[in-house]
């Protein structure tokens, strides 16, 4: 009897056997609310006469999209649209982490500068737009300031060929003549000798110490190459600028003023963070370096480049990443002001038209957690690389 | 190398006003230029902002005829002040939200005096008997008369969209760190899971799943309101975010401390809420105060789905026919009411930092 009992106590306190317990009472559970949610779904869309499954996915759409990448028509089908909503994403982000990557880079180096003005213009900077929500800053670059423009005849100009007014920004149209292939390939051939040069140029100098101007040499060999050959093809390589006929402008690009204030609006407030990232990650480094690079004898310009810009770049390219994250999951704001990304077309008007919820946010959703685990694990690998031997 | 007589002239100033411009703005050419392109920068922009903000700006008046200066129109605020403080919320009803913003600031206030008694009490009490309070006082109840939620909107909305998220959405997310690093692997690949998928998703695509999805979950005759389902909604989505940010506070402690306390043969729970939690939270205290401003900032994000908080309702009286083309005055109110509200926060965030800086 004592024996018995001490036996099931020690059975029931022994914790592996608690943990089992435990993991099969979480497994219950979540099963059941699973059940219980799909048995309610099951049952509400069979009451509202809703239909299941992506046989939607190839119906005619019967809508239009203000602005397309691709060919599309209301005659397209629901993918179709789809794949437009994810193509105008794409692009936002694009611009967007392309300018806020200037201009954060920018302002955090202006938050470090000795000079105490520039400095503080930075703060001042970051304080203000990191504090402020991003949909109010998107709808006063679209509402305040975009609409606000003056019509197509009295647009802001730019040496002839960016205007900006009310009906968005427009801007000139590279066309590709005959014969511009050959200078595309060269552009590419040059690109590949230059990375060629590069590896070269490393192995040299840790085989005999000696530097060898790989940056100088290749940049004159790109662009010696992309000019000669400008030249010799004739030009075929020429700009289309936009122009004002009657009311508004004709060729050129135009780009819609929700995209413009969209990615205004994302790249200013993103650079914002980022430049926080950047100043992090350039006093993460310690004084100790510099000095010491110094006491070697390395110039100011080689410091900064071999010494502080590599070991900076460690602690920001993480972060920043997260960020670039950041700014593609805000582009769905879009929706807000109407520009055509994945969300507005897809989770906004194929939604109310098919009413098949489940399936559309399902697809938007696995778009976004695609994009993030991606760039998790890119970022995972980028970390086992960079990192130091030694270093916990 | 000439070792001559020459005199040595006076010391470059160095002290002063005159040695601290020279230092910090003119130390040599290139400086000097930056200083003097800044300097214009501000010229171009401050000055047009202040005189339209202040100087030229209307602030007596009812109407919009009143605004001839060439100012701002804050008439415009004026006139809608309730409309934006407190939404459609019956006028004769008002005193029950001032109510609970009298309570809150009193308690906050006792909370922020140091060297008070009893503070642990009036935590207590803010923490569990405050937001029963709230309901009651706000929605109805117990004599007072009901008001529906579609009423509710402008701050008071926003205050309280952020506010029941915050609140919910710490415990939630530090069980949801606690369950991510649990040794069981069931528990821990759910939490993974649910955390990971709520972070890697947009908040406005959450807000159309809550506000599309919600409803077809529950069974018959159960209907969420449009107000609790956006609150399911931003709670999930913040208490994922702060389990990234506790877990980062767990991951920081160090062996010893749940070495120490399994040696003392305190059990998981204890260990948790008595060594470990009270260290780890402590020290992730700045990064929390983060994820709330980034709770605060995103409950402006309700709007695409039909509920009129702070931003909301700005965008609504700016398209009233009476006071139409006054958007610019409404974004700078918003913004500036937003930029008062989180930069208070992160100046306290900054504030505890220091304070709680003890040891190590």
């Amino acid at each position: 009897m004592e024996t018995d009992r001490s036996k099931l106590g020690s059975f029931l306190f022994n914790r592996s056997v608690q943990g089992v317990f435990y993991q099969l009472i979480t497994l219950g559970l979540v099963a059941l609310g699973i059940y219980y949610i799909v048995t309610n779904t099951a049952r509400n869309m069979l009451e509202r006469g809703l239909a299941s499954g992506f046989h939607f996915l190839g119906v005619e759409s019967q809508f239009d999209i203000g602005m397309t990448l691709i060919e599309y028509s209301p005659t397209s089908t629901y993918f179709d649209s789809f794949i437009v909503g994810l193509l105008n994403t794409l692009l936002v982000a694009g611009i967007g982490i392309l300018f806020a990557t200037i201009i954060g880079f920018t302002i955090g180096i202006m938050r470090l500068s000795s000079n105490w003005l520039i400095a503080k213009i930075a703060e001042a900077y970051v304080e203000i737009l990191r504090n402020i929500p991003l949909l109010l800053q998107i709808f006063f670059w679209y509402f305040a300031v975009l609409r606000a423009l003056p019509k197509p005849k009295q647009s802001l100009e730019l040496y002839d060929s960016f205007f900006l007014n009310n009906r968005g920004l427009f801007i000139p149209d590279t066309v590709f003549g005959e014969g511009s292939s050959i200078i595309f390939y060269l552009l590419w051939l040059t690109i590949i000798i230059s990375i060629g040069i590069f590896i070269w140029a490393k192995r040299r100098q840790n085989r005999t110490g000696e530097r060898f101007p790989a940056f100088y040499v290749s940049t004159a060999l790109i662009l010696g190459t992309f000019f000669i050959s400008l030249a010799a093809t004739g030009f075929p390589v020429s700009f289309e600028y936009p122009e004002l006929k009657g009311f508004n402008f004709k060729g050129g690009v135009k780009l819609i003023p929700e995209l413009v204030a969209l990615t205004f609006a994302l790249a200013m407030y993103t650079a914002s963070f980022i430049a926080e990232v950047v100043r992090g990650g350039i006093m993460a480094v310690s004084k100790g370096q510099t000095e010491a690079a110094k006491s070697v004898g390395l110039k100011q310009n080689l410091i900064l480049r071999l010494i502080i810009i590599p070991q900076a770049l460690r602690v920001i390219v993480p972060p920043l990443t997260n960020q670039y994250l950041n700014l593609t999951k805000n582009s769905s704001l879009a929706a807000a002001i109407a520009y055509p990304d994945l969300v507005l077309v897809f989770a906004g008007t194929a939604l109310m038209q098919t009413g098949q919820a489940i399936e559309i946010i399902g697809m938007v959703m696995g778009v976004y957690l695609f994009l993030s685990l991606f760039t998790s694990l890119i970022m995972n690998l980028f970390n086992r690389f960079m990192k130091v031997d030694g270093e916990r | 190398m000439s070792t001559t007589n020459k005199e040595i002239g006076p010391p470059v100033i160095e002290l002063g006003a005159m040695g601290w411009l020279r230092k910090n703005l003119f130390s040599n050419w290139y400086n000097s230029l930056l200083t003097i392109f800044g300097l214009y920068l501000l010229y171009i922009l401050i000055p047009p902002l202040l005189n339209w903000i202040f100087l030229d700006a209307n602030f007596v008046g009812s109407t919009r005829d009143d605004c001839t200066n060439e100012g701002a129109c804050w008439i415009f605020i004026q006139q809608n002040i309730k409309l934006i403080f407190y939404g459609l919320y019956p006028t004769e009803e008002l005193w029950r939200i001032n109510f609970v913003y009298l309570i809150l600031f009193i308690s906050g206030v006792y909370l922020l005096i140091p060297n008070l008694k009893h503070k642990g009490w009036v935590g207590a009490f803010l923490l569990i008997i405050f937001p029963i309070i709230c309901v009651i006082m706000l929605s109805g109840g117990l004599g007072l008369e009901a008001v529906e939620t579609r009423l509710w909107g402008g701050l008071f909305l926003t205050l309280v969209i952020a506010g029941v998220g915050i609140v919910l959405s710490l415990p939630i997310g530090v069980m949801l760190a606690l369950g991510r690093r649990s040794k069981l692997p069931v528990v821990s690949i759910l939490c993974t899971i649910f955390i990971e998928i709520w972070r890697g998703v947009p908040l406005i695509t959450v807000l159309f799943m809550a506000s599309n999805m919600f409803p077809l979950f529950m069974p018959e005759g159960v209907n969420f309101d449009k107000l609790i389902r956006a609150l399911i909604g931003v709670m999930f989505f913040s208490a994922a975010y702060l389990a990234e940010v506790v877990r980062g506070g767990l991951q920081a402690m160090p062996k010893g401390q749940y070495e120490a306390s399994q040696a003392v043969g305190l059990t998981y729970w204890r260990m948790m809420a008595l060594v470990i939690l009270p260290q780890s939270l402590k020290m992730v205290i700045p990064a929390i105060i983060g994820s709330f401003i980034a709770i605060f900032k995103d409950t402006t994000l309700v709007l695409v789905i039909g509920l009129f908080d702070f931003l909301g309702i700005i965008q609504f009286v700016g398209t009233n026919p009476d006071w139409l083309g006054f958007s610019h005055e409404g974004y700078v109110f918003a913004a500036a009411v937003f930029w008062v509200f989180c930069y208070a926060m992160s100046w306290y965030s900054q504030r505890l930092e220091k304070k709680l800086d003890t040891g190590r």
